[in-house]
């Protein structure tokens, strides 16, 4: 996960010009190529270091300290299961074992045929409905195994 | 009359208008992140259709987080000239049975009715609670969530008519001491955990020497276990603005920025709405209401680091780096963001400012204690009955939090974590201690920014504090020795020990390693890391000794230090464990005591989790079992 993924030359390059070219957008800069590719490749930390003139390792530097951003192609379907401490004492970690039984991949693996991708997650933020489990963005509450085998049925 | 006037008077009409007097009934529907992952988007869907198909015109109004979260999701009805009334658990089924009733039968449904906004005597006449007399509410002064679950935060008229930025109003009239000396007045102290006076601060960003100076509203939630500030913004936004414009004015800076979670997109969406609102009536710009006084706000989102709620490395982090905290002096005042000097605030403590400047310093006094004034929002969470988000005066004590808010526990409560994975575990011995800055300090934990973790007897201390420090050793940014390899030493021998594999001397190793992380971590994060194994060690040591000379975990969570029983007082044979076993481990017939083959059980838990009677426990194994095997067999 933490290795840059292989130049990707077709990959169409992103336009950085509505940005100012100071140091302090470097945060904001990544946050955008990520919206728009989904991940950040060898190709746009290249690009990035071009246009803040700096050392292509200053920018995976950067973008490496921080947990949001990623350097490999995302899954189709982003499950993500939260382990905050709320979580954590309602369960989630053997809720977290039920979904790697059922898609078949470990906390921050892609499933061979790119449909589901796993994480754990820090906190989620919805900590009086624990566990919780994400899809897509979308957050299921009160989370059990039943629940559990039904919500990712919807996604097969 | 000036512009703001006319925009604060066409509000007022609105609010009169459109929900005090209204002609048609109003929905009110809670969909803020956690009414929303109890399933609030349904139940919307649901009143739209239900209404279409009654042909019956209503206003649905979505409004934030009104603090009960475990009754989520909420929906409330206010009929004309009847008072809002309140349902909970709400199912799309439900929601359509409740419209149905009120709006085409004339029934308020009031069986379903959790409770009213109205008065003594509809309570009389219908047999509804109020409901802030819920035994969850009743102790509750909201202050800070005043405005939450009753406006629309995505709609700023609300705001305005709820006195909106009449605090900053008063401040531009009365200049900045006034601003000052109501917040010394006001003893308001950060709610972000450290509990330093906010005038203090404020004064030093004021009179630090600089042309251009910043306002920082610190909104990095990153306490796993809290979520006050999320929902705080998602409900009430332009509080949190207002204060920061207070604050931007009072220190004179030109520019405020408010660094969010990216993880909290709804407060992201609804913070850029509200501040484009600001604009529209004149609260940001050039020469604000006519004054001298120019400002603006910006939005940074995070991007995930816990230690970015450091204020150093929020400014690092803001500069463009990495997120890693460095030593003070200088102070943020002096040199912050871009070297210039930087208010930071937490969001709790600038959304309580606009209250502070409204009423005044002394109207704050009322509420908490000589040292410790106001109120205090805390995410009362885990195992308690009443989950959600609260507000108390300080000085409360956690007994009345736990008990009568949090409604207890349902097993034997065991302990409460405060001031999230850097505060410390307190137990039972400890629940009547008051919830001030210093006593939660005198008690080995801390204040924090107000998580409030529950744990009954099903939750190992052990498990728990490798839980925290686990956390911890993640987000530790690795520039200090002490918090880089502190937290190495720490998870390897609670591993060890959660393996059965701990000695008397890995107590002794942990005790030294804590306190050399507290003596000499260069940030606060590393100095409390090891807060959750100290204030453990020290009030629940028996549990660590059983795990280390009995190979015995009491709570049943340790794998292989324990093997699962069902208890013949508890156990109905409801057979509902039966079904839930994939080993074929647990037998029996309905009606009858069931039982447990532990050579067949995997301690998946699964029986456990599904057993409403609570009737399977974890008990000692017997002498001769060798637990490693068993653990190794096991995983």
């Amino acid at each position: 996960m933490s290795t840059l993924s292989t130049p990707d030359l077709a990959e169409d390059l992103i336009d950085l010009t509505i940005f100012s070219r100071q140091p302090h957008q470097l945060i904001p800069i990544l946050q955008y190529c990520q919206s728009q590719t989904g991940y950040i490749s060898r190709n746009t930390v290249r690009q990035i270091a071009d246009f803040l003139e700096v050392s292509e390792a200053h920018v995976y530097g950067v973008a490496s300290f921080y947990t949001q951003f990623r350097f490999e192609k995302p899954g189709d379907h982003q499950i993500r299961i939260c382990l905050g401490t709320a979580c954590h004492v309602q369960g989630g970690e053997i809720l977290s074992e039920e979904i790697q039984k059922i898609i078949g991949i470990g906390p921050g693996e892609i499933s061979e045929d790119n449909k589901f991708e796993f994480h754990e997650v820090a906190c989620l933020g919805c900590c009086a409905q624990a566990p919780v489990v994400e899809v897509d963005g979308r957050i299921y509450g009160k989370m059990t195994r039943k629940k559990l085998q039904k919500v990712l049925m919807g996604y097969e | 009359m000036n512009k703001f006037d006319s925009y604060r008077e066409e509000a007022l009409q609105k609010w009169d208008s459109q929900i005090v007097h209204s002609e048609l009934p109003v929905i009110y529907l809670g969909t803020a992140s956690c009414g929303i992952a109890a399933g609030a988007l349904d139940v919307l869907e649901t009143i739209q259709q239900t209404l279409t198909e009654l042909g019956q015109p209503a206003r649905i109004i979505q409004v934030g987080c009104i603090g009960p979260c475990y009754l989520e999701p909420i929906m409330d009805i206010a009929m004309p000239g009847g008072p809002r009334v309140s349902y909970t658990n709400v199912t799309p089924q439900k929601a359509k049975k409740i419209l149905q009733a009120n709006l085409a039968e004339g029934d308020m449904a009031s069986k379903m009715a959790k409770g009213h906004f109205g008065d003594d005597s509809f309570s009389v006449r219908t047999g509804i609670p109020k409901f802030f007399d819920l035994p969850m509410l009743k102790p509750q002064v909201r202050v800070i969530l005043k405005n939450c679950g009753f406006i629309d935060p995505e709609d700023g008229d609300h705001y305005l008519a709820q006195d909106g930025y009449l605090g900053f109003l008063k401040v531009l009239e009365a200049g900045p001491g006034y601003a000052l000396e109501a917040l010394k007045e006001s003893g308001l102290r950060g709610r972000g955990g450290a509990g330093f006076p906010a005038f203090k601060k404020w004064e030093l960003a004021r009179n630090a020497q600089g042309e251009q100076k910043y306002v920082v509203c610190n909104a990095d939630e990153g306490d796993p276990g809290a979520f006050m500030n999320r929902a705080l913004i998602e409900s009430d936004p332009h509080a949190v603005l207002e204060g920061l414009l207070i604050a931007g004015y009072t220190v004179g800076a030109s520019q405020g920025i408010i660094y969010v979670r990216a993880e909290y997109p709804l407060a992201v969406k609804r913070l850029k709405k509200a501040i484009a609102q600001m604009r529209s009536y004149g609260l940001l710009g050039e020469n604000i209401l006519g004054s001298e006084f120019s400002f603006d706000i910006s939005i940074k989102e995070g991007a995930g680091a816990f230690v970015c709620g450091e204020e150093t490395a929020l400014i690092a982090s803001l500069e463009g780096k990495r997120g890693m905290p460095r030593p003070r002096p200088p102070f943020p005042s002096d040199s912050g963001y871009n070297g210039c000097p930087t208010l930071i605030n937490n969001t709790e403590t600038f959304g309580t400012v606009p209250a502070i400047m409204r009423n005044g310093g002394e109207w704050y006094q009322q509420f908490g204690t000589p040292g410790n004034y106001g109120t205090k929002t805390f995410s009362l969470v885990g195992k308690v009955r009443n989950t959600g988000l609260i507000e108390v005066p300080l000085g409360t004590p956690l007994r009345q939090v736990v008990e009568e808010i949090g409604g207890g526990t349902e097993l034997a409560f065991k302990a409460v974590q405060t001031g999230g994975p850097l505060g410390g575990c307190l137990g039972a011995s400890q629940l009547d201690t008051p919830i001030t800055y210093e006593s939660m300090r005198d008690q080995g934990s801390i204040m924090g920014s107000g998580g409030l973790i529950v744990m009954d007897e099903s939750t190992c201390i052990v498990d728990m504090a490798r839980y925290f420090i686990g956390f911890a050793l993640r987000e530790s940014c690795g520039n200090c020795t002490p918090c880089r390899i502190g937290t190495r030493v720490l998870i390897d021998r609670l591993e060890k020990i959660i393996r059965g594999e701990g000695e008397a001397h890995d107590l002794d190793v942990m005790r030294a390693a804590a306190d050399t992380m507290v003596k000499t971590s260069l940030c606060g994060l590393g100095q409390a890391a090891s807060n959750p194994v100290s204030s453990s060690l020290n009030f629940f040591l028996s549990e660590y000794e059983s795990h280390v000379h009995d190979s015995y975990c009491q709570a049943g969570v340790c794998k292989g230090l324990f093997q699962y029983v069902i208890s013949a007082e508890r156990c109905n044979g409801c057979g509902v464990c039966v079904k839930a076993c994939s080993s074929n481990a647990i037998q029996g017939k309905l009606k009858e005591l069931h039982t447990l083959d532990v050579n067949l059980c995997t301690q998946c838990h699964a029986c456990v989790e599904v057993c409403t009677k609570h009737a399977i426990i974890g008990v000692p194994l017997p002498a001769e079992t060798d637990h490693l095997v068993l653990s190794e067999a096991l995983q």
